[in-house]
Formats: structure tokens, C-alpha cells, sequence
């Protein structure tokens, strides 16, 4: 790394305008012009000055969700913005593939916990910035964790996660007696994606803004390939692999579950989708197109994702602070020709059940909480199985771990109006597996219960009594 | 060590080994490494571009520390260029990375001929003057150009490039080539091949919609005087009649025809971008053309003779329900007319090579394929030199904008962007720089932009007194958000130009850090 270029001296000319204002040295050089100046076209509640700023280091937490190519980003973004507070959550471990975006990875690190050696870099570069890792799943974590945060910044991949963790935040929101949302309950999200040259950045307001429930039909469902067609009538390279890989293999191996990260099961998969394709005449079945498929891999690349965790950062630092205003509520954006960004301002699903004020669930007061649960099962609205209580951050019921199980069992026996300590109404979170288009996956539910009878409220409307 | 194609497996599924190749071979210079620059670079060396050489003359300060991740507090006082570059080789050892400590201002002055050892050029937080000046040495060097900077809450990319060619522009969505309402032999022979009232109910559902399509045209036209459905009854009338062929519910194949019906309706012939890229003047070629243009003037031909109107098949159909015989049949059909039109551009290709006086070989067949193939994609960028957009802009689009609710904003933050250079080569400073001077900051910009628009004949009246203030607070600020968003677009355009895939942009990005609605002024 060395130049050889000389350079003839150029006589002193004006003042470089490229650099920066020598006097204000400081690391809050550039950020403090936006936090400690009043300005025009601003959030509400910005009040400028050196405490917001200090108070942005000092209270704002922010949670970062995933530790992937958003995530790593995310992290350095907020560490470089003013937060100092960080915690991020992520289950995977590094692998050769995520090298390409994923920077503050080296290929020593494969096979370490993202979430680690992501705090970790990010932590020896900027100074003063703390980071917590988390190496787990994020239903691992109970209420009390999330709780904890101000604002929560997702770089996740898979619906089911943003929908697991949107309803998490969600789970807190109080609406007063006007069905207006309780500021302090608000637990604000910003939401980023990502495929190949397209992306989105979302702000989510949980009472205030669509939550990702409100707008699920942003995302479809992945179109899966009819059965009959991958057995009777193929045609593309891609029903030869599907035929190999959900058909082919468990005709052969006998119970033996397919892995896709083993490389001789992909293997075998490959060869056989070739020896079909062959049969049939098809062309473009290729080892790395046998590996999109079973995996649904999406491409990735860097830029993208710089883009799309800077425009969450930036909202973040809108969000905590006011300095300007903040997106209303959400960014599209796509690189493929030129560069499209659209904003689209979606509306709340009144009915949502999510970010609404609650299902109702109107209850006799001799109603045990085993009873109780039974009936989420059933309920219509909800398929909520396997469910576990909780009440103003008390476990009634929890179905784990075991230890947790043991110690709530007792309660099963119990009314649930005696748990909640006999109260009219309240609100109880129920955490579970709900079916929602055959598929099962873990949620949270927040309830409005109100008990029959008591405190002369039999004449409410019952939305959801057994 | 793993295998690099592992590594760049993700983006591999994007732009592919050729692409990949074409970032390995590349170099690019950096021009100040300020986090706008190194973000860029950062993007760019994760994905494998050949060399970067990165130049600044700065000494790492403090407030560094605060916005860009590439320093340290180890590199307090040292070359900026140095610390960004040794972090920068850390990410990818594959990438040859070298640094000069040196203001760019310096060596766009004094040494010009520095830039044309480079593929492409990103120069970072530069001001108008260097612009203009850096511009043109590229444009004679022949040396592509990505200009980017972050200013506060806004920022701004702009490319330059004398002429950029696309052949694989890949849009995200574009009408299949399936010829429909133009039919060749081969195809109109295997639609009539098979019958439509085949009693099996199983082989009636399995009739693909281009067989459906191209008989129930046939149909039609025989008792409309040889016309297909033009008007919305009309329209309307055939999806009716496809749907009275259906004997069953489940018949997802008449379902299909239905839907894809709006193909058999769309006009004959090229479209209009492609009408304009024939038209053009380079498609009039000589010993000097490039390839690109050879091509196009064969395909011109091809169009205007054996085409009848019409680009080469694109030769690859959808998927679509069928059975996997009629299916491939069809498939087979597709590929074998794409060969035959490849095999006529070919020739036209070597003729016209012999006739300018090159080596008829020295265009691959490999890149007649693909060309082809993307005959009706293909998409060509010309860019006008900053400094003849900065004294002349179009009139007419910068009128439009201004008074565009939807590209106020954007338009404001562009007139900015040029009244802060302006305020700077007056006082030394940018508008807010210094704490304590703003209310005078604010008048000065404000009559600095007035006059602005006054010689570029613009209402000065319609910049609005908040936008002048929010500028004056962002005090020349590079908020690492900011430039990571910046940076991460100009990474973007760069892989574009390179790979010469996709459609770079084709104007100024200007970022809206506001309400984020960003946008692309064509001026």
C-alpha cells in the first residue's frame, strides 16, 4: 500500500471547503447540528439542546432484531447515531454465504453466533457504545425483555419472525377510555426487508400507525407447487427439484428427514432432479439452482441493504428524538432501473387483533383458567393452542419450561377471576400456537377480559364469549 | 480458504459470472473518504471489485470517530485515506487496495492524467467547481464517473457518462415474447395439431393458453375480416367465448388463457424504446462504432427483412399449465425459432463488421445470443456534462418540478445543494458551519438562491423559507445514516455501469431525508 505519485505543490488557495469545522472537535461534530439546533420541518416534542443528545445516549435502548445483513448494519448505523444503548437478538450462526454483506463478519468467524461477534466488532470500533448480545430464538425472551426497549428495529427475514415480534410490542399497548393509545404504552417498530435490488423501510406506531398485522397482504404467501404437477405433469427445472426433494426422498429414505445443510442430501437431490429432468426432456436444472429452490434462497447484496438499514436508523433517530419528521409509513424502493422510491401511507385495520384494544372475552367468574385456556382453542378468532396466562406480568399458566409448568399447574384448577384477583376486567396476555392458513406458528394475543356479573357490566357487547 | 463462488453465491443469483468477472476486473478510485466514500467502497469491496485506490489528504480528527466506522480512535491525527484503506483490505483480501494521501482538489488540478488509469471514478463531497473540472478530465479520459455527497438530511448521487449500453437491462417485469397475434409456421402448425375437443377431459385441461390463445385468434379472425379484438366489447366478447370452452370448474389452463388474453390484444411490432434506439444516429455505422452499435444496426435490418416487423424470439416461454409433452414441445418450438433468428443475425452481424472494415469475428457469438435475446430490453444512457447542466438545465423539466407538489422538496434540495457550493467559494464556510452566526447564515443563502434562480430564470419566490433554514441547520453535517443510505446507492449505480447490467439511473438522485420521498430530477 504505498504511492509513488508525486504531486507538485500547489500554491495555499482558499480554505478546503471539503473539511469540516476544525473548532466544534468533537465526536457529536455532525450529529449535534441536527440535535442541538432548533429547526423548521421537525417531529413533535423536538426540544434542541445538549440534554437530548445526552439523554439519546444515556436512556434511548434500542433492541436490533436479527444480526443478518440488516442486522449488522443496523448496529453500526445506530452505534454512529447516537445510541449507546443496544441489545440484538439472533439464533444463526455465520456462514461462508453471508460474507458478501454481512461486514462485520470474517471468514474466521464461520460458525460463531451472529449476535456475538456482531457486538463485538461493532463495540471495538465506536467507544462508548455498548452492545448486548442475545444468542437465542426471540421466543426465547419473555415480555419483560421487550419491554424494556423504547424502540425496537427489525432486520429480519421471514414473516412469521416480523409477526411474532410485531405482536410482542403490540402486547403492551393500553388504549384509555376514548380508545385513544396510551403514549406511554406505545412501543414504537422500525421494520426493514430486503430482496436482491428491492427492499422496504416501515415505521410502525403500534395505536398510531398500521401494524405489520394490519397490512399482512403486503406479503403474500409463497406459492407452493401442486403436488399432482410435481408427480404427473412436470415442466419446469424446478418441479424436477421439488419432485426430488418433497417426493422422491422420503419414498427412499425411508423416515430419514431431509437436512438442507447437509451437502450429500442436497446432493442427492440434485442427481435425482437431473434424472427426471432427463426422463422428461426438460432443461436448466443446475446444482446451484437445486439449492435456490430447497432453500428459497433470496439473493442478497450489500447495497441494498446499506440503504435499507440506513432509512431505519434514520427513523429510529427521528422517532427518539424529533429532530425532523418521520416517515409516514412506508418505503419502497427498488434499484433495478434507476432508483424508485415510493412512499405510501396504509391505514390501520380498525378491527385489527393485534394492535387493536384487545379481543374481548366475556367470562362467568366461576370459569377455571384450565377452562380458560380450552377455550382460546375454540375461539374463532383466535385457534390459540397451547396457551400460557400471564396478568400484569405474573405467570397463571405456563406451558414451559418444565420448572415454570410445575410451579403455575396449580392454578389450572383455579377460577381465573380469583388469579386475576378478582378485578372486573383486565387485560391478560396469551402466548401459543395459532393456525392461520394451515400453518402453525408461535403468537401472542392481548385479551380483554371482563367477567360476567360483577361490577354491572352484563350488558356489554360480548365480541368473543364462549 | 473457501471457494470465492460460495462467498458471492447470494449475488451470483443476481448479475452472474460474467458480472462477477466484470467487478473482479474493475478499478475504482475514491475521491475523499469521508463515511459517504468509505460506505461506497465498503459495499463494493465486500462484493469482490477488482482494485480500489483511495485519496484523501485529511488527517483523522475526532469527530471522525462519531461518523465514519472505518477509523478509530488508534487513527487520531493519522492519513484518513490510510486508516479507511487498511480496514477496508480487512473485509476482503481478494480486493487490491492502495490509498494516496492527497486533497483530490489537488490532483484534479494539478495532475489530470492520474484519473485515466481507472475503470470508474466515485468521487465524494466534492464542490461544484471540482465537479465541473473532474468531470470533464473523465468524459476525455473516457473514465466513468459516480459523483456522490451528503449534506444533512439530504444528499445527492449523480452519474456521468458519455454513453452507457445495456443489452441484459433484466426489468423486473416485461411482456413475454410469445407472438400470439403473430404466429410463425412452426407454431400456428403445432396449435392446429391439436384439438380442442378432445373428449379426455384430463387432456383438455392440459392444453397450454398459448395453443388456447393462438386457435381461438384464429377463430376470431375468421369471421371479424382477418382483425383481432381491439375494442372493449370486443375485448370482452372473446374472454366470454374462451370461457364457453371450458368443460369443467377446474380447468386452470382456460383460467390462464383468460388472463394472459391481454397478450394476444398488445400491438404488433417493436416498441417504441426500441423504435428509438433503431433511430438513432449512432445505429448509422462506422470503423468507429462499438459493438453494441454494430448490433443494432444488424438488427435493424433483421427487423425491416426477415423479422416482418418484429425483434428476434426471445426463445424462453413462461411457465404455464399443460402437459409435460405439449409443454416441451412448445418449448422446443420457441428455442428453435430464437436459434434460427440468432443464426440470421449472425450474419448480418459479420457482414456488417466486413463492410466497416473490421474482423467479422471479432463480435462473439456468445454476445449475438445475448443480445438477441434482450433485443427488446435493450436500453442506452447518455449523460450530459454537470457543469452544462449547472449553466443550462432544461427549463421546461426544472418549471415542472418546482411546481410539482410531488418533487418540491427534491428540486428545493438540488437549488441548495448548488446555493451552498456558491455561499461556500464566497465566504469560506459552509452556510451554519459555526454555531452563532445562523440568522445571518440564513439571509445569506437565502439571497445566494434567490439569484440563483433568477439566472436560471426560475420564480425565485418558490423555495420555501423552511427548506432555506433546515439547510442552513444542517451546516454541511455528514450524518453517518445518511451517508450510508448515499453511499449505498452510488455502490449500487457503480456495480450497474461495471457489470453492464441493469438501468443505472438516468439523472440527479436527490435524497429526501425528510419524508423520504427521494427523487430523480432529469435536468
Amino acid at each position: 500500500m504505498h504511492t509513488d505519485i508525486e504531486i507538485v505543490e500547489a500554491e495555499q488557495t482558499s480554505i478546503d471547503c471539503t473539511m469540516a469545522d476544525s473548532t466544534a472537535n468533537s465526536r457529536t461534530r455532525d450529529l449535534d447540528k441536527l440535535l442541538l439546533r432548533p429547526g423548521h420541518l421537525i417531529g413533535p416534542n423536538f426540544e434542541p439542546g445538549p440534554e437530548l443528545r445526552d439523554d439519546l445516549q444515556e436512556y434511548a435502548k434500542v433492541l436490533v432484531i436479527g444480526a443478518g445483513g440488516l442486522g449488522c448494519e443496523l448496529l453500526k448505523d445506530l452505534a454512529l447515531s447516537g445510541f449507546k444503548n443496544l441489545e440484538v437478538i439472533d439464533m444463526d450462526r455465520i456462514e461462508i454465504t453471508n460474507l458478501n454483506r454481512q461486514f462485520l463478519f470474517r471468514l474466521e468467524d464461520v460458525g460463531k453466533p451472529k449476535a456475538e461477534v456482531a457486538a463485538k466488532r461493532v463495540m471495538e470500533r465506536v467507544s462508548g457504545v455498548n452492545i448486548v448480545p442475545h444468542f437465542c430464538r426471540i421466543e426465547d425472551k419473555d415480555l419483560d425483555f421487550y419491554s424494556d426497549f423504547n424502540i425496537i428495529a427489525l432486520g429480519l427475514d421471514s414473516v412469521e419472525a416480523r409477526s411474532y415480534i410485531n405482536s410482542v410490542a403490540c402486547s403492551f399497548l393500553e388504549y384509555d377510555s376514548e380508545d385513544k393509545p396510551r403514549e406511554e404504552t406505545i412501543k414504537p417498530m422500525v421494520d426493514g426487508g430486503t430482496e436482491g435490488f428491492k427492499g422496504h423501510a416501515r415505521v410502525i406506531i403500534p395505536g398510531v400507525t398500521p401494524c405489520f398485522e394490519c397490512t399482512i397482504w403486503l406479503f403474500p404467501p409463497q406459492v407452493k407447487f401442486p403436488l399432482c404437477t410435481l408427480a404427473e405433469t412436470p415442466r419446469t427445472a424446478a418441479h424436477c427439484i421439488e419432485y426430488a426433494h418433497l417426493i422422491k426422498w422420503d419414498e427412499v429414505h425411508n423416515g430419514k428427514a431431509f437436512d438442507p445443510d447437509n451437502p450429500e442430501h442436497m446432493q442427492w437431490v440434485y442427481t435425482e432432479a437431473l434424472k427426471r429432468a432427463e426422463l422428461f426432456g426438460i432443461p436448466g436444472v443446475t446444482y446451484s439452482l437445486t439449492q435456490g429452490v430447497v432453500k428459497n434462497i433470496i439473493p442478497a447484496i450489500a447495497s441494498t441493504n446499506a440503504i435499507i438499514s440506513a432509512a431505519c436508523t434514520l427513523e429510529t433517530l427521528k422517532i427518539a428524538s424529533g429532530c425532523s419528521k418521520t416517515l409516514s409509513n412506508y418505503m419502497s424502493y427498488n434499484g433495478v432501473e434507476g432508483v424508485h422510491v415510493k412512499v405510501t401511507e396504509f391505514v390501520r385495520d380498525k378491527d385489527c387483533l393485534v394492535c387493536g384494544s384487545g379481543v374481548l372475552i366475556e367470562l362467568d367468574a366461576s370459569v377455571t383458567l384450565k377452562k380458560f385456556i380450552n377455550l382460546l382453542e375454540d375461539h374463532p378468532n383466535l385457534h390459540l393452542s397451547k396457551a400460557s396466562v400471564t396478568h400484569q406480568g405474573k405467570n397463571l399458566y405456563m406451558q414451559a419450561p418444565p420448572v415454570l409448568e410445575e410451579m403455575t399447574r396449580s392454578n389450572l384448577t383455579r377460577p381465573l377471576f380469583d388469579l386475576m384477583g378478582q378485578v372486573a376486567r383486565d387485560t391478560v396476555h396469551v402466548t401459543g400456537m395459532m393456525s392461520k392458513n394451515d400453518k402453525k406458528m408461535s403468537g401472542l394475543r392481548k385479551l380483554r377480559v371482563v367477567f360476567k356479573g360483577v361490577d354491572g357490566v352484563a350488558d356489554m357487547d360480548s365480541a368473543g364469549s364462549a | 480458504m473457501a471457494e470465492p463462488k460460495t462467498k458471492y453465491d447470494r449475488q451470483l443469483r443476481i448479475w452472474g459470472e460474467q458480472g462477477q468477472a466484470a467487478l473482479e476486473k474493475a478499478s475504482v478510485c475514491l475521491l475523499n473518504c469521508g463515511p459517504t466514500g468509505s460506505e461506497t467502497l465498503k459495499n463494493l469491496v465486500l462484493g469482490g471489485i477488482g482494485s480500489i485506490t483511495v485519496v484523501d489528504g485529511s488527517k483523522v480528527d475526532v469527530g471522525d470517530l462519531g461518523n465514519n466506522f472505518m477509523v478509530d480512535e488508534s487513527s487520531v491525527g493519522e492519513s484518513k485515506a490510510k486508516c479507511v484503506c487498511t480496514f477496508l483490505q480487512e473485509l476482503n483480501a481478494a480486493v487490491k487496495a492502495r490509498f494516496i494521501d492527497e486533497y483530490p482538489e489537488k490532483l484534479i488540478e494539478m495532475k489530470p492524467s492520474f484519473f485515466s488509469e481507472f475503470t470508474l471514478v466515485v468521487a465524494t463531497q466534492l464542490p461544484e467547481r471540482s465537479m465541473v473540472n473532474l468531470d470533464r478530465i473523465c468524459r476525455d479520459a473516457n473514465v466513468m464517473l459516480v459523483f456522490a455527497r451528503s449534506y444533512g438530511l439530504t444528499g445527492v448521487v449523480r452519474l456521468s457518462v458519455k454513453e452507457h449500453t445495456v443489452i441484459e437491462s433484466k426489468p423486473d417485469h416485461f411482456l413475454d415474447d410469445l407472438r400470439l397475434n403473430n404466429p410463425w409456421l412452426e407454431l400456428k402448425r403445432f396449435s392446429e395439431s391439436i384439438d380442442m375437443n378432445v373428449p379426455d377431459p384430463v387432456a383438455h385441461k392440459h392444453i397450454p393458453y398459448v395453443v388456447i390463445l393462438i386457435k381461438m385468434a384464429e377463430e376470431w379472425a375468421k369471421s371479424h375480416n382477418g382483425s383481432l379484438p381491439s375494442t372493449r366489447e370486443e375485448k370482452k366478447e372473446f374472454k366470454d367465448l374462451l370461457k364457453s370452452k371450458m368443460i369443467g370448474l377446474d380447468e386452470d389452463n382456460y383460467k390462464e388463457a383468460v388472463d394472459a388474453s391481454f397478450k394476444l390484444f398488445a400491438p404488433r411490432g417493436i416498441n417504441s424504446n426500441l423504435r428509438q434506439i433503431l433511430d438513432d444516429n449512432c445505429a448509422e455505422v462506422d470503423s468507429r462504432s462499438s459493438d453494441f452499435w454494430v448490433l443494432v444496426a444488424a438488427l435493424k435490418e433483421f427487423i425491416f427483412n426477415e423479422g416482418g416487423g418484429e425483434a428476434p424470439v426471445e426463445g424462453s416461454i413462461p411457465d404455464m399449465t399443460s402437459s409435460t409433452e405439449h409443454y416441451v414441445s412448445l418449448q422446443k418450438i420457441y428455442q428453435a425459432k430464437a436459434e434460427a433468428d440468432i443464426l440470421v443475425m449472425e450474419l448480418r452481424v459479420r457482414n456488417i463488421l466486413k463492410k466497416i472494415g473490421r474482423d467479422p469475428d471479432s463480435i462473439s457469438k456468445m454476445t449475438i445470443k445475448s443480445f438477441c435475446k434482450n433485443a427488446r430490453k435493450l436500453t442506452v444512457c447518455r449523460y450530459r456534462l454537470v457543469g452544462e447542466e449547472f449553466s443550462s438545465p432544461s427549463l421546461p423539466e426544472l418549471q415542472k418540478y418546482l411546481t410539482d407538489e410531488d418533487y418540491s422538496m427534491a428540486v428545493g434540495f438540488y437549488i441548495l445543494l448548488r446555493a451552498v457550493d456558491r455561499f461556500a467559494a464566497n465566504l469560506n464556510s459552509f452556510p451554519g458551519q459555526f454555531d452563532g452566526e445562523m440568522d445571518e447564515d440564513v439571509s445569506r443563502l437565502k439571497s445566494i438562491t434567490v439569484g440563483l434562480l433568477t439566472e436560471l430564470g426560475c420564480n425565485s419566490s418558490i423555495l420555501t423559507e423552511d427548506l432555506i433554514n433546515e439547510m442552513c441547520r444542517f451546516g454541511a453535517a455528514e450524518l453517518h445514516a445518511v451517508a450510508a443510505f448515499i453511499g449505498g446507492i452510488a455502490s449500487q449505480e457503480v456495480i450497474k455501469l461495471i457489470t453492464k447490467q441493469f438501468v443505472p439511473i438516468c439523472g440527479t438522485f436527490i435524497f429526501n431525508g425528510i419524508d423520504h420521498k427521494s427523487q430523480i430530477l432529469c435536468l
